[in-house]
């Protein structure tokens, strides 16, 4: 009887059930995470009956920092305008500001302070690669910058359009069930069905909006072969598939307040903006800032409306890292293709590390 | 029940939407336009040979697995004819059809990692190079020789030496012939007295006549040219046909890609890609708006729907046009050409003449483009024995000159004319819905093309998907988007180009290089 219940004791229970899926799930993640490391340090061989791995150090990631691939990973860099020198200038000051008065305060550790100094060089290094590829003469963003607009300037449309839906759907209005499930149909269809969809809507020469095109007289314009509205285009259809994700959690967190408060508000004379502003917004920050937080990391892997809308292109307008990766590895060149999947590791590891460290903790504390 | 009636239309449509599957990706040759498509099957399909009768056995058991693209272009001949096939063997044919740009990586990593889950690949024979080195596919140069069923000698010299063969050893079985033409409206040139273009001069000439004109009486203007050039998508095909005559004058054995002494890319800075280039962006402006992200689906709708006097395409607009506004409204010609070569000493441009360009026509030095190749069925060589023999009679059958016969003549299947039969007989032609005089056209075209001297092969060295679909690709479209110059994309190719090369070995990729040209026709 003791035997048994030595098995049945919590201890047992562990190395039964937890350790076990514990390290199946380690295996199933550690195991691509470290061949992947491996195969970004090396070049694919093929030979009779195999494959070897041809060590090539930092060669990969070499190439697309400052070899053949750094037009197309970090874009094509040149003394920045006026504009950019006073964007770089006033970045510096803000930084520098910012980490006097972090020492001047004395609340931040030596370790704490020194992490600081590096995140504000990161920045500015950042903005000065931004400002030689956005605001020179013969500038041009790569792969980096390109990724960058389309997450934040997707998400920023996507959480207003998916509050402002959710705040509408939220009302006592007639037929708003059926506008719920309506609002929800971008999301169950699959990413590169809605790139076709798009890639037809864009489509001015035969697509179904061909006619409304000709009547507005834009017969001969196009907006996929300029780098900027191609950029848009991409923006828009990714939009339109992901509104309807930050909508319904929007949505339920809205519908999860105590309405007697928003009420008596209205009631005490407060306008709906005042209401929104000082009572639901701060509300249902911690889950915005959960909602960004998810689209940050998975927008920083978009792929397939850039693909099947543009093949990445005009040029390389509209080609994300991930599309840069997908095209090295339908190459089979698994090295380059694997150093871009690092990088791209790297940069969401440490964006969503300062989102969570700054914005979202900040946000929390404020609600 | 209020509910219900809430969420049934929303989920009618959900399910609509959802179920809406998405067009193949782009493909070369087999991509047809929807719009494009016979609007009614050709009677030729119904003439294919009968297969009722009890079962074979030949097989009996037998299960092949097969990968190729899914178009749904040459997958679709190959799962319609399967069961046929079954019920002469008693074996039993898998088709794995998967995504134009996925064939490549999966069908060599499949053999290279020891996977094995493909007996057989329908693929590009552009990237034999990269299968043979290894020893990953099966010699057939006997089997093929002696196969009565597959008629090897019935398949033209072209296809049978260089598609099929690498290093004096034949790995695949064809089934498509692939050449580059310029498809023109006959009705248009013919009313106006317009030759079919014979320079590319003439091309951007009679492209400019007809752009902004109603082609195809709706009302409408329409455009000059229909090239499809979107990125990670046929582009680069085209700027090699474009290329190939001021590059090539001396024949075949010339190459087009590399010089053959030092395997410096031909592709780079000199004056030929130079023009090239610029003649290549010059036929955007006399063709649709978003051209630039347009692929062969695109063209081909607007060509078939009579939005356009020019083309250039496959052989697979020819078979396309039965049932469309452009039925014998169409004429195909060779590759236009140049009256003027590269001098690869010094990367100057000289008149062409009977030094420079030998073999060329009234002083038009035509180089047409063996593009690509055709689709062409490799087997597996470390797939089981009886795999082997089964797969190899299926491929073996949908090649035999009945069953090709039929199959080129669709335009479903992306297949075309590869074999002397196909162009002897004018019957399936006419059958599928071509008049006698455009299928003599059409078939005209392609004999010009695999006839003539000059003929470009496509490069066919290990890494090949990576010198064209990669670095070639991304500077072409960088050059037609404005992002880099003449300068700049020729700088571009050749450093890429040279890249590659170096990476897997000069000397290795020099000879394979002159391997492939040493094609005797």
């Amino acid at each position: 009887m003791a035997a048994v219940g030595a098995w049945r004791s919590e201890g047992a229970a562990r190395w039964l059930f937890i350790w076990p899926t514990v390290l199946f799930v380690l295996f199933l993640s550690l195991f691509p995470l470290i061949a992947s490391v491996v195969i970004s340090f090396s070049r694919l061989s093929f030979h009779q009956g195999g494959v070897d791995l041809v060590f090539v150090g930092f060669n990969n990631y070499e190439q697309e920092l400052f070899g053949l691939e750094r037009s197309h990973f970090l874009g094509v860099l040149n003394p920045p305008g006026p504009i950019g020198w006073l964007v770089l200038g006033l970045t510096i000051a803000l930084t520098a500001i910012a980490w006097t008065r972090a020492v001047r305060r004395g609340r931040v550790g030596a370790f704490g302070l020194a992490l600081r100094l590096i995140g504000g060089i990161l920045l500015i290094a950042w903005v000065w690669i931004l400002v030689q590829a956005l605001t020179s003469e013969g500038g041009r963003p790569g792969a980096l910058i390109v990724t960058f607009i389309f997450v934040f300037v997707g998400i920023a449309l996507q959480y207003t359009l998916g509050l402002g839906l959710a705040l509408l759907a939220s009302q006592r209005v007639p037929g708003r069930r059926f506008f719920r499930v309506t609002f929800l149909i971008p999301l169950t269809i699959t990413p590169v069905g809605v790139g076709y969809m798009f890639l037809m809507l864009t489509d001015t020469s035969k697509g179904p909006l061909e006619p409304i095109w000709v009547a507005l007289g834009l017969r001969d314009f196009t907006w996929v072969t300029d780098p900027w509205l191609a950029r848009a285009a991409v923006i828009i259809g990714d939009t339109w598939a992901w509104t309807p994700f930050v909508f319904i959690v929007l949505l339920a967190a809205i519908e999860g307040l105590d309405h007697e408060i928003h009420e008596a508000a209205l009631t005490d004379g407060a306008s709906h903006w005042q209401s929104f502003r000082h009572i639901i917004f701060p509300a249902i920050l911690p889950v915005s800032t959960t909602i960004v937080l998810i689209r940050l990391i998975e927008g920083f892997k978009i792929v397939d409306m850039p693909n099947i809308l543009l093949g990445g292109g005009p040029g390389t307008a509209t080609q994300s890292l991930t599309l840069q990766a997908w095209i090295d590895w339908n190459t089979l060149n698994l090295g380059r293709s694997a150093a871009v999947a690092y990088l791209l590791l790297i940069l969401v590891t440490v964006v969503a590390t300062v989102y969570i460290s700054f914005v979202r903790r900040r946000a929390t504390e404020y609600a | 029940m209020s509910r219900l009636r809430t969420i049934a239309p929303a989920a009618g449509l959900i399910l609509i939407l959802s179920g809406c599957s998405p067009q193949a990706s782009p493909s070369p040759s087999a991509e047809a336009a929807a719009s494009g498509e016979p609007t009614s099957a050709p009677p030729a399909e119904s003439a294919a040979p009968a297969t009722a009768g009890p079962q074979g056995d030949k097989f009996k058991g037998i299960n092949v697995n097969i990968l190729t693209f899914n178009g749904p272009q040459v997958a679709e001949p190959l799962q319609r004819r399967a069961p046929d096939w079954e019920q002469l063997t008693g074996g039993h044919v898998n088709v794995v059809a998967v995504g134009f740009q996925t064939i490549y990586d999966k069908a060599l990593l499949d053999a290279s990692t020891g996977t094995n889950a493909f007996d057989a690949y329908v693929f590009d024979p552009q990237w034999l190079g990269d299968f043979t080195g290894p020893g990953y596919l099966l010699d057939i140069t006997d089997r093929v020789k002696s196969d009565a069923q597959l008629e090897w000698d019935d398949i033209g010299p072209f296809f049978r030496d260089f598609n099929a063969t690498y290093n004096g050893k034949v790995y695949t079985i064809p089934l498509d012939g692939d050449f580059h033409m310029v498809y023109y409206r006959s009705d248009l040139l013919d009313k106006d007295g317009v030759a079919p273009p014979k320079t590319w001069d003439d091309y951007v000439a009679v492209a400019q006549k007809y752009h902004g004109q109603d082609l195809n009486g709706d009302g409408e203007p329409d455009y000059g040219s229909c090239i499809a050039k979107k990125k990670g998508a046929q582009s680069y095909w085209w700027i090699i046909s474009v290329a190939a005559g001021l590059i090539q004058g001396k024949g075949t054995n010339d190459g087009a890609f590399f010089d053959t002494s030092n395997m410096n890319p031909l592709f780079g800075p000199n004056d030929a890609m130079t023009k090239a280039l610029q003649m290549y962006k010059k036929t955007t402006e006399f063709g649709p708006p978003d051209e630039l992200n347009m692929d062969v689906g695109g063209t081909r709708g607007l060509f078939t729907t009579g939005r356009c006097a020019l083309t250039m395409d496959w052989g697979d607009i020819g078979t396309l046009t039965p049932g469309t506004y452009a039925q014998d409204k169409t004429g195909a010609t060779i590759t236009p050409g140049w009256t003027e070569v590269l001098d690869r000493s010094t990367g100057k441009l000289v008149a062409c003449d009977a030094t420079t360009c030998p073999d060329a026509v009234d002083g038009v030095n035509y180089a047409p483009f063996a593009s690509f190749g055709g689709w062409s069925g490799a087997i597996n060589a470390a797939a089981p024995k009886e795999q082997q023999d089964a797969v190899y009679d299926f491929l073996s059958y949908m090649s035999s000159p009945a069953i090709s016969g039929l199959d080129v003549t669709l335009g479903k299947t992306g297949y075309n004319p590869y074999r002397t039969s196909h162009f002897s007989n004018l019957q399936p032609w006419i059958d599928a819905g071509l008049s006698e005089a455009a299928a003599t056209n059409y078939l005209g075209a392609i004999q010009a093309s695999l006839q003539n001297k000059n003929m470009v092969l496509d490069m066919r060295i290990p890494q090949t998907k990576r010198y064209q679909q990669d670095v070639l690709d991304t500077a072409l479209a960088q050059y037609l988007a404005g992002e880099l110059d003449e300068a700049g994309a020729e700088q571009a190719i050749a450093a890429g180009w040279n890249q590659v090369t170096d990476e897997v070995g000069r000397d290795q990729q020099l000879a394979a290089y002159v391997a492939s040209l040493g094609v005797q026709r």
